[in-house]
């Protein structure tokens, strides 16, 4: 299936990350969607407000980020794609709902452009700060998927990618900016409607009688039905059997909890994305993500021309992290870079992965601005002594 | 000579919309929240709603187990977020009939931001706000509900606060239909529910409930029936009475009826009247059918 045309605004733009985003998000076919504002996403939301209209959705604004993140669900529950947008103190607060999503198999869209923290800290300066809070930030355990674009055009790209593996994977997905990337303009790119490959809704063909709500095939992904549709759906964020009713003992908790991770950890191929340059051959690897990236790449160019065989690996999906791909790298390389805007965090899963068969330099940064290219370079020549 | 009746000929009359499979509830014996679905599934079937296009949602607690007994479509949520939950199932189906089934604790203390905001929208929902007075499936915390001279296991020398009234709240807010009763007024309850069924815009009714195991028994009553001859003794019928004056206050007649009944467009009629020739409406779910083999009548064009 591809995206509808009327959604679609193709034409080569001029426009900000968050714009973007916007417009991704309605290629993907999300017609509605419910936020709150807080800088510096509010962009996202305000030109969905003005669009969303013109293509028979609407945007509601609601009284806080709570409220935000469960009514989005509701959208989807009644049968349309929805998302919504955020910043740090409001991603906190939409957490308990992206455990809920995670639970009851809402197939959905946070966007987080992340801001300097802790609490309110830099409301209009970037950070990186929210990675693990997008992997472990609601209670209990789940799995699920963060994307991370670097640029406008990726804004675009992957929050129709974003959109479509939430409806494939039956997750909610992060869409994980900062403020730079949010509020950079640059030239992007959108194509024609019949271009965009849009995921459909995972809806069952079964009739009422013979529907079971968490029956999942060979890719642990239940089939959906929607509300008003006739099969007296049962959707609790309790621990529940294939029928979707409570079901609260220590048997069902591992089925469920673990198919949970499964969907995902099956997928490991499927969501390695990342972008590699110069990678093969190279004594020291620079990974990196977002923003961060832009300004590794610089720090990349620099040591090349010292003469030092540099690699940049580019997490475009940081969650699940590409484990295989850094199993294999890491004994080949004298060391592993990572820049991050936050006091190293994704560095973790680096050093997990790694596990002791190379060298991993983290650079930290609290956020705030980006890195100085020339602290980069100082780590990869550490890196490649 | 006695007839013997056979077991199987007894059907229970409101059983078409209750899950029979989830029965019996998990509520206490004496609790007053399955007299409150009793009432309410007979409303369902008054109201001539269809029932494949309604849905029920509650927050979390005993009350807001409810969702899960009607044979709905039926989402129990988060705590206190039923309302914004329903919100959006609303806007994005406007043909669904929404109905958030949940208890005081819930809606008015934990999630009372949304109440005020989906009445002051008028979302054209339905609340049913079951007041026992009490955090009961925690184990008998003071509510926002609980009135001050009552004892709880978070203030074992009585509470220092006064009790919220809820009516009054949702009517400031602009609420189009607010009611009180309790879950002794079973009859008058059914009608209020039937009636608010049928309403558009933002209703709200309020349903006193006992809860003999958290609330009675440490407060004096020695059942639940106990709490009951109370409702009965001290409830008193004031339909239209001004809202300031419903607020329930130990040893003081307790006011139910219908308070407020009034039209304002709703937040969908409003957006549409507004938006005019810039909205355009969407002529299937948005979604796709995800189904690409078969090309069905009236399907997308995926
Ligand atoms: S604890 Fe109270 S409210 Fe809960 S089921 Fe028992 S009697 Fe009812």
């Amino acid at each position: 299936m591809h995206a509808e045309k009327e959604s679609v605004l193709t034409g080569t733009h001029f426009i900000n990350g968050d714009t973007a985003c916007c417009e991704g998000l309605l290629a993907a076919g999300a017609k509605f969607a419910a936020g709150y504002p807080i800088t510096p996403s509010t962009e996202v939301v305000e030109r969905f407000a003005q669009r969303a209209p013109t293509v028979g959705g609407l945007f509601i604004q609601m009284e806080d980020e709570l409220a935000a993140s469960i009514t989005l669900q509701g959208m989807v529950w009644a049968g349309q794609k929805s998302f919504t947008v955020t910043s740090g103190p409001g991603y906190s607060l939409m957490m308990e709902h992206i455990g809920y999503a995670a639970m009851t198999e809402t197939p959905c869209v946070f966007v987080d452009v992340q801001r300097g923290g802790p609490s309110t800290g830099l409301p209009t300066l970037p950070a990186q700060g929210d990675m693990m809070q997008a992997r472990f930030g609601s209670h209990g355990d789940y799995s699920t998927i963060s994307l991370v674009p670097n640029s406008p055009q990726e804004c675009f790209d992957l929050s129709v990618k974003a959109l479509n593996l939430a409806e494939k994977f039956r997750v909610p997905v992060m869409f994980m900016m900062d403020e730079c990337v949010g509020h950079m303009t640059e030239k992007v790119v959108i194509p024609e409607a019949e271009e965009i490959e849009v995921q459909p809704r995972r809806r069952t063909s079964k009739k009422p009688d013979e529907y079971l709500a968490y029956e999942v095939g060979e890719d642990l992904v239940p089939e959906m039905a929607h509300a008003g549709e006739g099969y007296g759906l049962y959707v609790t964020g309790l621990t529940h059997d294939k029928k979707g009713y409570p079901l609260m003992n220590p048997k069902q908790q591992r089925e469920l909890v673990t198919r949970l991770f499964e969907k995902i950890s099956r997928a490991a191929d499927e969501l390695t994305i990342v972008e590699a340059d110069g990678v093969e051959g190279a004594d020291v690897v620079v990974v990196s993500y977002g923003i961060t990236s832009r300004v590794a790449m610089r720090a990349v160019h620099l040591a090349r021309e010292k003469g030092l065989k540099v690699g940049s690996l580019r997490l475009i999906c940081v969650w699940p992290f590409p484990e295989k791909l850094i199993r294999e790298l890491a004994p080949k390389v004298k060391a592993l870079i990572m820049p991050e805007l936050n006091m190293g965090q994704v560095v973790i899963e680096l050093e997990r992965f790694a596990a002791g068969r190379t060298k991993v330099i983290s650079v930290p940064h609290p956020g705030g601005t980006v890195h100085d290219p020339l602290e980069i370079l100082e780590a990869i020549e550490r890196g490649a002594q | 000579m006695s007839t013997l009746i056979e077991p199987t000929a007894l059907t229970n009359p409101v059983e078409k919309v209750l899950r029979n499979d989830r029965i019996p509830t998990i509520w206490c014996p004496g609790c007053g929240l399955g007299t409150t679905v009793n009432s309410f599934a007979y409303a369902l079937m008054a109201s001539g709603a269809d029932l494949k296009k309604t849905a029920i949602v509650s927050g979390i607690g005993c009350s807001g187990r409810v969702s899960g007994y009607v044979a709905l479509d039926s989402f129990h949520t988060t705590h206190g977020r039923a309302i914004p939950f329903a919100t959006g199932l609303k806007l994005a189906n406007p043909e669904l009939t929404v109905v958030v089934y949940s208890g005081d604790g819930d809606l008015t203390s934990i999630g009372g931001n949304h109440l005020i905001h989906a009445a002051r929208r008028n979302m054209d929902i339905l609340v049913v706000c079951v007041n026992n007075m009490i955090y009961a499936m925690t184990g008998g915390q003071a509510a926002a509900t609980t009135p001050g001279a009552a004892t709880s296991t978070t203030t074992p020398y009585g509470s220092f606060e006064p009790e919220l009234n809820i009516p009054q709240l949702v009517d400031a807010a602009g609420a189009c239909y607010v009611a009180r009763w309790t879950a002794f007024h079973v009859k008058q309850l059914e009608k209020s529910m039937t009636e608010a069924l049928k309403k558009k815009g933002f209703r709200f009714i309020e349903v006193l409930s006992p809860c003999p195991t958290l609330y009675g028994r440490r407060n004096g009553y020695a059942d639940g029936l106990a709490q009951m001859k109370e409702y009965k003794e001290m409830a008193k019928v004031k339909n239209g009475a001004p809202t300031y004056e419903v607020a329930i206050t130990h040893g003081q007649p307790i006011i139910v009826g219908k308070f407020v009944d009034r039209d304002r467009p709703d937040y969908l009629t409003l957006m549409r009247s507004q938006l005019g020739a810039h909205y355009h409406e969407v002529a299937e779910v948005g979604v796709g059918c995800g189904d690409e083999s078969e090309g069905k009548e009236g399907c997308c064009s995926c």
